[in-house]
């Protein structure tokens, strides 16, 4: 047996494609299932949520205005980089939350969420879109388009597959985020934040905050620049204060309260729906 | 065109050559009762709350009828009726002969087109042309559309059951008052929901012609329920426990209060609210469609429209022959009773509405605006405004960033695409936008920047049923309209 002491990760937010601590330099310590010290996790505060917003804005028109191909290849890219850390994640899991079967099944259908919305980037503006017949001489068409800034409050189960199937159908549709991660599971999302910085996907599209979602939940839904909140925390208080900061700029809110993620049924195009607006277009038909 | 050349060329006589005879529409056709009540449970009640309240016809000040303000207590046996209905008669119908009674509905109102149309005008003030051309045919085309999908739903979202909400209460404005209700009513219906709807405090009347045909159409007692009454119903109808889901069309500061005010329920909700549209005219553009164009777009319907074109961008190689050109046009424009089939702009819809946009006004005139009026004679009574340009403004200046919702076109110029499209999205709204130009792939490239829920593309204030309708950021939630305007009064399951 070696005497080598292992080298610790020291774990960071993640806004406009880098890593840093929070400016506060707060810090609050995570547990493992044993409730032993895993990980001190940045604590970040509302100066850190809005530079997250302010890098998720400037991102937003470049990521909406790549092709749909494109997008669906940097999806496809961030799966590619998942397997490759496959082990790393199972690892990670497994000492955090789950036990090792559930830990490889949880990353097996990470993977595979990931693909599945690479694969729709291209499809659902097509299944969403319609050409509507007017009764008058115009041609006449809708189509989605990507909300703009969305504020992702990840859920307490399904510590990287709930964060994955949030963000996900977000950036899919063209919007970029900035992600509250679970308070129990940051460290997983500070892996995965590794994992979307080493897969193309442009610095800004997606923010990864780790920090108590009472400080930054209010902020984030009374924040102006934000466009809509997505919430899968389960917490009626603060689904209550999101709904009511939400006027402030007629936000869209959705809560994906009790999902269980694990299941295969929890994918589908109506969450890339959940953040679109349709455009209608008309033109007058003539010579 | 240079300054020179149009200051020397001559100006039109519209007033001494191009006069019209007076050709109105004879109101003596129809029937206003003088006190209207509520109607819940397929009948008509008098309101619990005893109030009533004057609707009033803004061209010429009299009263029209007596309507009633429905309470609390009415509010809530509204609802208790609408609850009533969709547990029996019409959650047990099947799906198409729930079309046949829309369909049914439809077919009546054609019937009856032109009594809605001339009762439209003298309760809004928009012109007959309007209400007989566009309003009344729209309502008529609504309901015939969603009538035809209430069979159909499933084929609208393939591999989920799409499921009714229950009671929808529903509020809506002054400005289109029929067909706003045709926009709620048709397709809650067509979903299977029934329905709770107050129309607004100064147009009641059209919606309650509805009740009467709603009432001969043989429908459930219970699916249409219809509150007339002011702000408190409305708020009434949002605090209402037994309310599934919320539709409102209105102004932002009032969606905004609807928002907050259902946060932590359950209650689903679809906001249609303000604009500030910009129309943004190219140098390429045809000038003269454009200036129609521009002119439908902000004085159609007095401007009481949502997403009125009230900011012409006009690109500078082209805007003096451009603005020249549309303050001709505007001199022909005909401002008077709504009830004459040659007026072009009708009445201001209320002494508040008219005092509102004439304070914008007075604080353009205070400040260094160029504010222009067409020259045309008004009625001695009622609530007029003439048609108003607005040059000289920033993009910081209340006339450019506030909803005015009148006949009041503010005017700045741009050099390049790119700076059109900044000064268009500068606005907390987003419903719609204009884009006047010859050349195709530019329409695009603009459509696609705009962030707004409509782009009309060298055409403008165009809708239609099948066509999917509402905004973008703070001009609302969700869509009316089209098979995007379906998902709102529907849940999904697997």
């Amino acid at each position: 047996m070696s005497n080598r002491v292992n080298v610790l990760k020291t774990c960071k937010l993640y806004i406009g494609g880098k890593f840093s601590r929070s400016e506060s330099e707060h810090y609050f310590q995570v547990l493992d299932k044993k409730q032993k010290p895993l990980a001190n996790l940045c604590r970040a505060s509302r100066k850190d949520l809005r530079n997250a917003i302010q890098a998720a804005r400037k991102a937003q028109a470049d990521w909406a205005g790549r092709t749909a191909y494109n997008r669906g290849q940097i999806l496809y890219r961030m799966a590619e980089m998942l397997e490759g850390r496959r082990d790393q994640f199972i690892t990670e899991l497994e000492r955090a939350a789950v036990s090792r079967r559930n830990a490889e099944n949880e990353v097996d259908l990470a993977i595979d969420r990931l693909v599945h919305y690479a694969g729709w980037t291209d499809k659902y503006p097509a299944l969403f879109s319609s050409v509507n017949p007017v009764a008058s001489a115009h041609f006449n068409f809708s189509i989605p388009e990507p909300t703009g800034v969305v504020g992702v409050i990840a859920p307490d189960n399904g510590a990287l597959i709930g964060l994955v199937s949030l963000i996900a159908p977000v950036i899919a549709g063209g919007n970029t985020c900035v992600v509250i991660s679970s308070e129990k599971h940051g460290s997983i999302a500070c892996t995965l934040a590794e994992i979307i910085h080493s897969s193309d996907v442009p610095g800004g599209v997606v923010n990864m905050l780790t920090g108590f979602r009472a400080d930054l939940v209010p902020h984030l839904s009374a924040h102006m620049d934000v466009n809509a909140v997505l919430s899968a925390a389960d917490d009626t208080d603060q689904k209550k204060i999101i709904q009511e900061n939400a006027h402030l700029n007629v936000k869209r809110v959705h809560f994906y309260d009790g999902t269980d993620w694990l299941k295969e049924q929890s994918q589908s195009p109506y969450y890339i729906m959940d953040f679109q607006e349709i455009k209608t277009t008309w033109h007058p038909v003539g010579t | 065109m240079s300054e020179k050349e149009i200051t020397t060329r001559q100006n039109l006589h519209f007033d001494e050559l191009w006069a019209y005879d007076p050709a109105p529409e004879s109101p003596d056709y129809v029937k206003i009762e003088e006190k209207y009540d509520l109607f819940i449970d397929g009948r008509f009640q008098e309101p619990e709350s005893g109030r009533y309240l004057r609707t009033v016809n803004p061209s010429n000040e009299t009263v029209l009828a007596q309507v009633a303000e429905a309470g609390k207590k009415d509010v809530d046996k509204a609802v208790t009726a609408a609850r009533k209905a969709y547990d029996g008669a019409w959650s047990k119908m099947a799906a198409k002969e729930r079309g046949k009674y829309l369909f049914r509905i439809a077919r009546l109102l054609q019937e009856r087109a032109r009594e809605f149309a001339i009762i439209e005008s003298m309760d809004c003030g928009k012109p007959i042309r309007e209400s007989r051309d566009i309003d009344i045919p729209q309502v008529i085309a609504h309901f015939f559309y969603h009538a035809g999908w209430a069979d159909k739903l499933e084929y609208a979202f393939p591999g989920y059951r799409p499921r009714p909400l229950g009671v929808a209460g529903q509020i809506i404005p002054w400005n289109f008052p029929l067909l706003m209700a045709a926009w709620k009513i048709a397709p809650a219906l067509a979903a299977g929901n029934t329905v709770v709807i107050k129309p607004a405090e100064t147009t009641p009347l059209t919606a309650l012609k509805l009740a009467e045909l709603i009432r001969d159409a043989g429908l459930p007692p219970g699916v249409v329920n219809i509150v007339t009454g002011a702000g408190q119903t409305g708020i009434e109808i949002v605090n209402h426990p037994g309310i599934d889901k919320l539709a409102f069309t209105g102004s932002t500061e009032v969606g905004k209060l609807i928002q907050k005010a259902v946060a932590g329920t359950d209650k689903k909700y679809t906001l249609e609210l303000g604009g500030k549209a910009a129309n943004i005219v190219f140098d390429d553009a045809p000038v003269e469609q454009a200036v129609e164009g521009i002119v439908n777009g902000i004085f159609f319907n007095q401007g009481h429209v949502c997403c009125a074109g009230s900011r012409l961008l006009v690109q500078e190689g082209v805007a003096d022959e451009l603005v020249y050109k549309l303050k001709m046009r505007m001199e022909s424009l005909i401002v008077g009773d709504p009830l004459d089939k040659n007026t072009d702009i009708g009445a201001i819809n209320s002494k508040d509405q008219l005092d509102r946009i004439l304070g914008f006004l007075a604080e353009g005139v205070e400040g260094d605006q160029k504010i222009y009026q067409s020259k045309c004679d008004l009625p001695e009574k009622g609530y007029w405004c003439r048609p108003t340009l607005v040059e000289n403004v920033s993009q910081s200046h209340r006339i450019v960033q506030e909803e005015v919702f009148g006949p009041v076109l503010s005017i700045q110029t741009f050099r390049t695409p790119a700076e059109a499209v900044t000064l268009a999205n500068n606005s907390p709204y987003g419903l719609s936008g204009g884009v006047w130009t010859d050349k195709g792939s530019k329409i695009f490239k603009i459509g696609k920047g705009i962030r707004a829920g409509v782009i009309w593309a060298n055409t403008f204030n165009k809708f239609d049923p099948t066509s999917p309708f509402g905004g973008y950021k703070e001009s609302g939630i969700g869509r009316e309209g089209g098979i995007h305007g379906l998902l709102p009064y529907l849940e999904l399951s697997q």
